[in-house]
């Protein structure tokens, strides 16, 4: 039997215990008895929510991350309140101050960092310890004992206006304390802000009581046994009873350089995080320097701890960190703050986009280069925190529209914050899925989307919220999200995009679902591929496609909408919304002959007969000796409209006549998901043209204006105008041709306004216009040759003889 | 002891297509009988026990069975829930040398 290697771990803060969880989850329990040690005599907890205790809206026990328990669990021996005192490279030891010696096979250094203390008269008291009063705001000790300390005080000085200091202070607040924030620079928080964004905090942060004291140079602290006061280099003072000292953080690399480990401003590793002079050694987190910069915020931290772990476990030897793109959001003092990469555009060709109103408080700029975000600051207002940070952390090219990239326009604002969200709220409204229930399947160990969704079906029931949920989930996840490869699969049991699997279906000549099973996934089906494939090869092979029906989804194995007790809908053709005293008759006999339970009126300008049997839709559609409308699939569904130019006095053009005409052309197209269109006679719109998948507006002139990808259901969006043309073939000619585009091009079950966005208007404009991938011949002909193909299923049906599709009930011999 | 069993002739195969069930009738149950793609044959109740959707109606791929309403997922062999919170009964199925389905109900 192999024997494990020994790792040892210095440090359990968020660095150490997170790094450890990252080797766990690789296996690394096989591979390594792990011993770590921690400074502190508890488990690990989250330093970022240390002035959220302070502040009483949490307390002690909400923050800790691992629990001694979870050690134990693990196997992990667990040295707490041991320091380690010092290190042999060449010996593998690490030894406490208690004189214990650890030896080690693979070492990690997380020894964090510590306060910096700047130089000043009257810090400590002659045995060196801090006088009385002064502290400084970094562990769960230094709560409890400010908190203490705080108790019948009246005033508070803290010194740095940094980010944590600002955090200090607010705590500092909750005490009832007077505060004030002492800084050196010349504005609060320079690693983040700029000046006006700094000065607008600070009048935010002064309306809610914080005295707020710039450019002032600290020189002493003032008492002879307690704190009293501060002096500053300009000889004012400040009276105060305590002093938290923030002035930035210093790594802790003295046991890196106390065994000669290259050590700059933090132990130097190189991009597998290992120390520049060992094999056998790591260092991560704070106490570490990677090409030159230290980090002291998490995300980073989570970065180099992942890729740690993938090199030290042999799970991806050449996994590489390359330094992490520092962004965060926060609130300080209840303003809200995001901030990423510079605050200074640093190169005369780069763009600054700039909006101030500081009376509400509201501050935004963004640094652009090269058409990407390298640096920006959002004050107040950050409701487009999320998608800049994604933008700056992708480094994706920024959408020509600056303006909204910082303001939401026409969409409804997002109210809440995901962290703000509360845990009940429901996310996915057609399937009842909560925000808590999904950072559940997240706290469970799920890292993708697709695994949440199929866990909860979050986004399976009208999809409105897919995006959402995504982003919950990426939230939830933090650093540690993965993308799930099958996300751009055009269906989750063949790993092929949609051009790939066309590609490989036509080569192949695979004309059934069962031979694209058969040659594509070694015979391994999958239930919920089926139908996507089944109207992908209708798509491509038209009237060659070789029919089976388990491949479809019920509806369209009896052309049929199913109810939720088992019963079906009918709705017969009816383009236009346009019917006769002949087509009403027919309709009447037959709702009474079936003793049909509810005859209602569609959206979509047609006759819903709705409780029918199954075993009784072929006798109904012969009895209507109507056309199926459709009204069941993945297809196009049916075109409606206005009166138009025949009666109505406002109509400038006949978009009845066109409705059926366009009935005529698509009926029955099987497409990536139903598609809804309409015509109007002007622009009123009053068949609600624009907000359909595919719309022909008359406008006047003679002309008809055509909108594709608008939307009025889950979704609500006014589509783009592709073109404008004369005439009503030039509308078919045009509508056609983004129509076989879309079935070629979207993903399985995705509207037309997904894919519309997903590509974007020029692109479809360029080519279903101008041509340009020399395709639109091509796909003229698609339409022509899908157009021939058209049979009326329920004519088919009833006139072929009947096998058992219908039958609900078989007969047993018994 | 131990209840009656009656076994009961279902007819060909090869009425239900490749891939699809139907829902029978028998001793007052409602029961969805399955013809997989690979040859199985498999019987379960007919209603789902989510909302009562007919499962016979259901996509089968392999023997994972989709539910036509809102999509719950059952394994035929089994009858366990793959999605939802809810299995299924299951009755053990034969299709002799004639091809003919023969299902096992008990008489309780």
């Amino acid at each position: 039997m192999q024997t494990k290697q020994k790792l040892v771990v210095i440090g359990n803060g968020m660095a150490g215990a997170r790094t450890v969880e990252e080797i766990l989850a690789r296996g690394g329990g096989d591979m390594f008895d792990i011993t770590m040690f921690g400074d502190e005599p508890t488990g690990n907890y989250n330093r970022i929510l240390l002035s959220n205790v302070l502040n009483g809206s949490y307390k002690e026990d909400e923050i800790y991350l691992n629990s001694l328990s979870w050690y134990k669990e693990k196997n992990i021996t667990l040295l707490s309140g041991t320091r380690a005192a010092g290190l042999l490279p060449r010996a593998k030891l690490v030894y406490a101050e208690n004189g214990d010696a650890e030896p080690y096979d693979k070492l990690i250094i997380a020894t964090g960092s510590r306060p910096f203390i700047p130089l000043m008269e009257g810090t400590t008291m002659p045995d060196n310890s801090f006088k009385p009063g002064v502290f400084v705001f970094r562990t769960l000790d230094d709560c409890r004992e400010i908190a203490e300390y705080a108790k019948g005080k009246k005033s508070a000085a803290v010194l740095g206006g940094g980010l944590l200091g600002l955090e200090a202070a607010r705590g500092l607040q909750n005490f009832g304390l007077e505060v004030n924030v002492v800084h050196l620079g010349g504005h609060l928080m320079q690693a983040q802000l700029d000046p006006a964004a700094g000065a607008i905090l600070r009048s935010s942060m002064e309306k809610l009581g914080v005295k707020v004291h710039l450019s002032k140079n600290t020189r002493g602290i003032l008492g002879a046994d307690r704190v009293t006061g501060l002096r500053f280099a300009d000889g004012s003072d400040l009276e105060c009873d305590m002093v938290v000292i923030s002035a930035g953080i210093q790594p802790n690399w003295e046991i890196a350089a106390g065994c000669g480990l290259t050590v700059e401003r933090g132990i130097v590793v190189d991009d597998q995080m290992r120390c520049i002079d060992s094999r056998d050694i790591y260092a991560v987190g704070e106490c570490a320097q990677h090409r030159g910069r230290t980090y002291g915020l998490v995300a980073p931290l989570w970065e180099q701890a992942k890729v740690l772990a993938d090199h030290i476990t042999g799970r991806n030897t050449r996994a590489a960190y390359h330094g992490s793109k520092v962004a965060t959001k926060l609130k300080v003092m209840g303003v809200e703050v995001a901030s990423m990469g510079i605050c200074e555009p640093e190169y005369p060709e780069d763009e600054v986009i700039q909006f101030s109103d500081p009376k509400r408080g509201s501050y935004k700029k963004l640094i652009i280069r090269e058409g990407r975000l390298v640096g920006g600051m959002l004050l107040g207002d950050i409701s487009k925190a999320a998608y800049l940070m994604q933008s700056f952390d992708r480094n994706t090219p920024l959408p020509e529209e600056r303006l909204g990239l910082l303001f939401d326009l026409g969409d409804p604002p997002k109210q809440v914050t995901f962290e703000e969200m509360s845990a009940t709220t429901q996310v996915c409204n057609c399937n009842g899925v909560s925000k808590g229930t999904l950072v559940a399947c997240v706290n469970s160990g799920m890292r993708t989307a697709k695994a949440v969704m199929d866990a909860t079906r979050a986004g399976m029931g009208c999809g409105s919220c897919k995006a959402m949920v995504g982003e919950i989930v990426e939230w939830a996840c933090g650093g540690k999200i993965e993308e799930d490869p099958s996300v751009h699969y055009y269906v989750p049991g063949i790993p092929l995009t949609k051009p790939e699997l066309i590609r490989a279906i036509r080569e192949r000549n695979l004309k059934s679902v069962s031979a694209v099973f058969d040659y594509m996934a070694g015979g391994k089906e999958d239930a919920a591929s089926k139908p996507g494939l089944a109207s992908l090869l209708k798509v491509v092979w038209k009237g060659e496609y070789e029919e089976e029906t388990d491949a479809r989804f019920i509806n369209e194995r009896v052309h049929a909408n199913i109810q939720k007790d088992g019963t079906f809908s009918v709705v017969p053709q009816m383009p236009g919304g346009v019917t006769s005293v002949q087509q009403l008759r027919q309709i009447a006999y037959v709702a009474e002959k079936y003793r049909v339970p509810l005859v209602k009126l569609t959206g979509g300008q047609r006759i819903d007969l709705l409780g029918i049997r199954k075993e009784d839709l072929p006798k109904v559609w012969e009895d209507l000796g109507m056309p199926s409308g459709f009204a069941y699939g993945k297809s196009y569904r049916t075109c409606k409209s206005c009166v138009g130019a025949d009666f109505c006095r406002f109509g400038l053009g006949d978009s009845m006549l066109l409705a059926s005409k366009i009935e005529n052309e698509f009926q029955g197209f099987d497409s990536p998901h139903k598609m809804k269109l309409a015509t109007a006679g002007c622009p009123r719109n009053c068949s609600e043209a624009m907000v359909k998948d595919v719309g022909a507006v008359a406008v006047e002139g003679g002309k008809w204006e055509i909108y594709i990808g608008g939307a009025a259901g889950s979704s609500i969006r006014k589509g783009d105008i592709l073109c404008v043309v004369d005439t009503h073939e030039d509308v078919l000619k045009y509508m056609g041709r983004f129509i076989q585009y879309y079935r070629e091009n979207a993903k399985y079950l995705e509207r037309t306004h997904g894919f519309v966005q997903r590509l974007g208007i020029d692109k479809i404009r360029a080519v279903v216009m101008e041509d340009s991938e020399g395709i639109a011949e091509r796909l003229d002909r698609e339409i022509a040759e899908s157009k021939a193909a058209y049979k009326d299923p329920w004519k088919e049906a009833y006139s072929i003889p009947a096998n058992n599709q219908f039958a609900t009930l078989l007969p047993v011999l018994s | 002891m131990t209840p009656a069993m009656t076994e009961i002739d279902l007819g060909p195969v090869v009425a239900i297509p490749p891939g699809e069930g139907r829902t029978i009738e028998a001793q007052g149950r409602k029961i969805a009988v399955f013809h997989t793609r690979a040859g199985g044959v498999f019987a379960v109740q007919a209603e789902c026990p989510h909302r009562g959707g007919p499962l016979a109606d259901g996509l089968v791929g392999g023997t994972t069975l989709i539910c036509p309403l809102h999509s719950w997922k059952f394994d035929l062999a089994t009858g366990a829930a793959l999605f939802g919170d809810c299995g299924l009964k299951t009755y053990p199925v034969r299709v002799d040398e004639t091809g003919r389905i023969f299902l096992t109900i008990d008489n309780s």
